[in-house]
């Protein structure tokens, strides 16, 4: 009889041609990828926007900003922010990075658009589901944009929102009425569409790999993809009932977060029995692993990129396999770190803070396997190369001041101030980001067909690491000498001396911003105007480099790939120095 | 391009070690008695991240000036050894510095947070609320009245609840809008907060601890310098957080006791 749930020719189905198919409602896993980094690029330039308003009024608190009235009569007469606007743009400069920005840009934008390819798949394992969680993810979006456009404006209560100030209402102060429910709504769509993006991750990976692809020979990529999918599905299935129960607790009246005899706006509020800790055991739970969503898939574009370039395997590739596994593992077992001064019982410091140190074993494993790729290396510095050797030492930057962190005796005086917001931005924000700096320039060209302006990475790249450093270094020194994070202004005589440096921060803050926008243009010019790009302009071995740029609608054109060989085979013997993982030809092992 | 990068790295590693090398910015002079372990902690720490960052960052550097080197006579090279002296590097020396800083520092916050305040210790009531610290001694009586949110009344000054009408132990309540506390005695406060999450945090003191609402928190401390020093929020808490502060006045032991004269005459 035949088998019709395994005849690929039931399963094979033909590119759309209406533009809203094509283009908008898509199944196709690539055009999705570029919806979600279409969506992030958007945020992102939202979000360094935010930024620059949140620097200037810390540098000159007193400086008109020029249209930010427009934005906000009520949050910036004339142009000066209110201390609660500050935190209203604070909230979501972090609510929109996080989520928006490193959650969609590093693992839902390229892994849609690389992981069907990479493994040898036509395409995800559920592409409704997979046009789904894409609109589900910009519902949340436009759910959390609206919260600029209400008359209270956005919560004040930062992307953290812990309880009571984030559950009780309009009583705790502005933005925490309907702006606080619009967040909370917003971020539990967001989960959604986050649930069904990881399910289908995993799926795709499992059971659609190509013959020959076995998990060992997927590329890093492709691997931390598939971690990143699996740490998601966990630390999302338990945000999502949390800022259910935060909803509940707005409007319906529950007190899963809230004690009683609380009195705010001289009324005692009508709640008993919830416990605030509640919220940050859950909040965390997810929010240490989201760390992981937002650098992982970084970590495997790096590992993927840095051999094309240092044309020389990946050093020790099991190990940085491993190294990514253990630290998805580890992930669940450190979120108290967050809570060493919460109040928690202190006897579960300990507890949280060693496997919290444990972790930065397996991260310096893999910094320094990237290190020791690049030892003896004929290195091809493009744009892509150099942001990964940039993502290095940014990652060590970052990775250090976690041993500060992970410490409860030093949360004691380093908890809060800027001390974290240095150790945070540079280790998950700025590392991520350079990963799809990283990951744009080198897939640029098999996306669209054509190659992006290498003159004008170069000064991208230059402009942005330097300007990193500029911003995020002075920021450990504030932290020292006591500087509290999360304040609109500096009132009082100590932390008056401290705002010279506040003034450089903010300066650097504006220059690496503005450069930014020559990626920007970049990015659009070489869509136009950039050279054709041939099939494969890096000599790279992995499966999108074996089909056309931008490949076809099924990705190989009909073609079914066959893997012989891992990704990592560079710097072999031969007329070239490269075997694709398509190669039939035998490589001798490293 | 490979020797530019390397150039980078150096000079932006070693202006960063040099300003933590140098103290310009630092923490501000300690003035507890747990304060000095956190300080050695700090310290230690600093000196082994400060090699691995130095070390990495360098190396870095050195290899990336290396393998800009693409002329057609060099052949590329593999590290060696492979990886395997770099996975059991990485365990070995972060293990023991991970073991290191474990043992000492678990002691340095267990002299702070799971040792109990000594039996004599002065007892101080701490409320935080949106945007103010209050604090409040048990008065001659050495009693605390208990405590009514449907009694607060900020207009009246009655920021804690009291119902002195009711409460004999209430009369003698001391509220006061700064933390007086003689030198070289140890202090115990209770810290429970009116509306949402706040902290308290010392810097002089090397201390840290958030208010929950619905908790009653305990932490200690002994101060010994005399002076005036900033207790700050540092729990996101609403709009005036920035400005949410008080001030930890430590006096000498006859200066404490006239204070304390003076707050119960009124």
């Amino acid at each position: 009889m035949h088998d019709v749930s395994t005849d690929p020719a039931l399963h094979h189905h033909n590119p759309p041609t209406g533009f809203i198919r094509k283009w908008v409602f898509s199944l196709d896993h690539k055009v999705i990828g570029k919806q979600y980094y279409a969506l992030a690029l958007v945020s992102v330039f939202i979000g360094i926007v935010l930024s620059w308003l949140m620097r200037l009024h810390l540098a000159w608190p007193a400086w008109p900003i020029p249209l930010l009235d427009k934005l906000s009569a009520v949050g910036a007469p004339s142009g000066v922010m209110t201390p609660e606007y500050y935190l209203s743009l604070l909230t979501m400069h972090g609510t929109i990075m996080v989520f928006f920005v490193l959650t969609n840009a590093p693992f839902a934008a390229f892994g849609n658009y690389f992981l069907p390819i990479q493994i040898g798949a036509e395409d995800m394992a559920f592409p409704r589901f997979n046009m789904m969680s894409f609109w589900t993810t910009f519902l949340a979006w436009v759910v959390m944009m609206a919260s600029f456009f209400i008359a209270d404006g956005p919560p004040i209560s930062g992307w953290t929102a812990y309880a009571p100030l984030s559950a009780v209402g309009g009583d705790a102060g502005p933005g925490l009425a309907l702006g606080q429910t619009l967040w909370a709504i917003s971020i539990a769509i967001f989960c959604i569409g986050s649930l069904l993006g990881a399910l289908n991750f995993i799926s795709t990976t499992l059971d659609l790999r190509t013959k020959g692809m076995s998990l060992a020979r997927m590329p890093f990529s492709s691997w931390a993809w598939f971690v990143t999918s699996v740490i998601s599905l966990l630390a999302f299935a338990v945000l999502l009932p949390a800022c259910i129960l935060l909803i509940l607790d707005r409007t319906a009246g529950t007190s899963f977060f809230i004690p009683a005899g609380l009195i705010l706006s001289d009324k005692l509020q009508p709640h008993s029995g919830g416990s605030p800790l509640l919220w940050q055991h859950l909040f965390w739970f997810f929010g240490h692993p989201e760390v992981y969503i937002a650098i992982l898939p970084s970590i495997g574009i790096v590992c993927t990129i840095l051999p094309v370039f240092a044309r020389k395997p990946l050093l020790g590739a099991r190990a940085v396999i491993g190294s990514m596994i253990a630290i998805g593992f580890l992930s669940y077992m450190v979120w108290g770190h967050h809570m060493f001064v919460s109040g928690m019982n202190p006897f579960s410091a300990d507890l949280f803070s060693v496997p919290t140190l444990i972790i930065t074993i397996p991260a310096t494993i893999l910094s320094l396997l990237l290190i020791g790729t690049v030892y003896g290396a004929k290195m091809r510095f493009t744009s892509a190369a150099l942001f990964c050797l940039g993502f290095i030492s940014v990652f060590i930057s970052g990775g250090i001041s976690g041993f500060f962190l992970a410490q409860p005796s030093l949360d004691t005086v380093l908890h809060a101030t800027y001390f974290v917001v240095a150790h945070f931005h540079f280790v998950m924000a700025v590392a991520s980001i350079f990963g799809v700096f990283a990951g744009t320039y080198f897939w640029f060209p098999k996306m669209t067909g054509r190659m992006m302006s290498e003159s004008l990475g170069k000064l991208h790249f230059w402009l942005t690491f330097i300007g990193v450093y500029a911003i995020f270094m002075p920021m450990h020194y504030l932290g020292l000498a006591g500087n509290v994070r999360r304040y609109s202004a500096f009132v009082d005589d100590y932390a008056i001396a401290l705002i010279p440096v506040h003034k450089f921060i903010t300066i650097a803050a504006l220059l690496t911003g503005a450069a930014q926008l020559i990626f920007l243009f970049n990015l659009i010019w070489s869509r136009f105007r950039g050279a054709i790009a041939s099939e494969n302009p890096w000599e790279a071995t992995s499966l999108e480099w074996s089909t056309s740029s931008p490949p076809p609608f099924d990705n190989f054109g009909g073609r079914h790939m066959i893997v012989y060989n891992g990704p990592n085979e560079y710097g072999v013997e031969g007329a070239q120095d490269y075997v694709m993982q398509t190669s039939p030809e035998n490589v001798s092992a490293h | 391009m490979g020797k530019l990068f390397s150039a980078a790295v150096i000079i932006i590693t070693v202006i960063s070690v040099a300003i933590f090398v140098m103290h310009i910015w630092w923490l501000p002079v300690d003035i507890s008695t747990t304060g000095p372990a956190i300080d050695r902690q700090l310290d230690e720490t600093m000196v082994g991240t400060g090699v691995l960052f130095l070390a990495s960052q360098i190396l870095l550097a050195i290899f990336v000036w290396g393998a800009s080197n693409t002329s057609s006579s060099r052949r590329a090279k593999n590290f060696p050894g492979g990886a395997r002296p770099i996975v059991a590097f990485s365990i070995i020396i972060v293990g023991i510095e991970i073991l290191t800083l474990t043992f000492v520092g678990s002691k340095a916050w267990g002299a702070i947070y799971i040792e109990p305040a000594a039996a004599n210790a002065l007892k101080v009531d701490v409320q935080a609320e949106q945007f103010a610290f209050y604090f409040r001694y048990p008065g001659p009586d050495g009693q605390f009245g208990s405590l009514h949110p449907d009694k607060v009344d900020d207009g009246s000054g009655n920021y804690f609840g009291l119902d002195p009408a009711n409460d004999v132990a209430a009369r003698d309540d001391i509220v006061v809008g700064s933390l007086e506390v003689p030198v070289d005695t140890p202090v115990a406060l209770t810290l429970h907060s009116k509306d949402v999450g706040h902290s308290f945090f010392v810097r002089e003191l090397r201390l840290q601890q958030d208010f929950v609402p619905g908790l009653d928190i305990p932490v200690h401390f002994t101060a010994t310098k005399i002076g005036r020093y900033e207790i700050v929020c540092t729990q996101l808490c609403g709009l005036g957080h920035y400005n949410m502060k008080a001030y930890l006045e430590v006096v000498s032991k006859p200066d404490y006791d006239q204070w304390l004269k003076t707050q119960a005459g009124q």
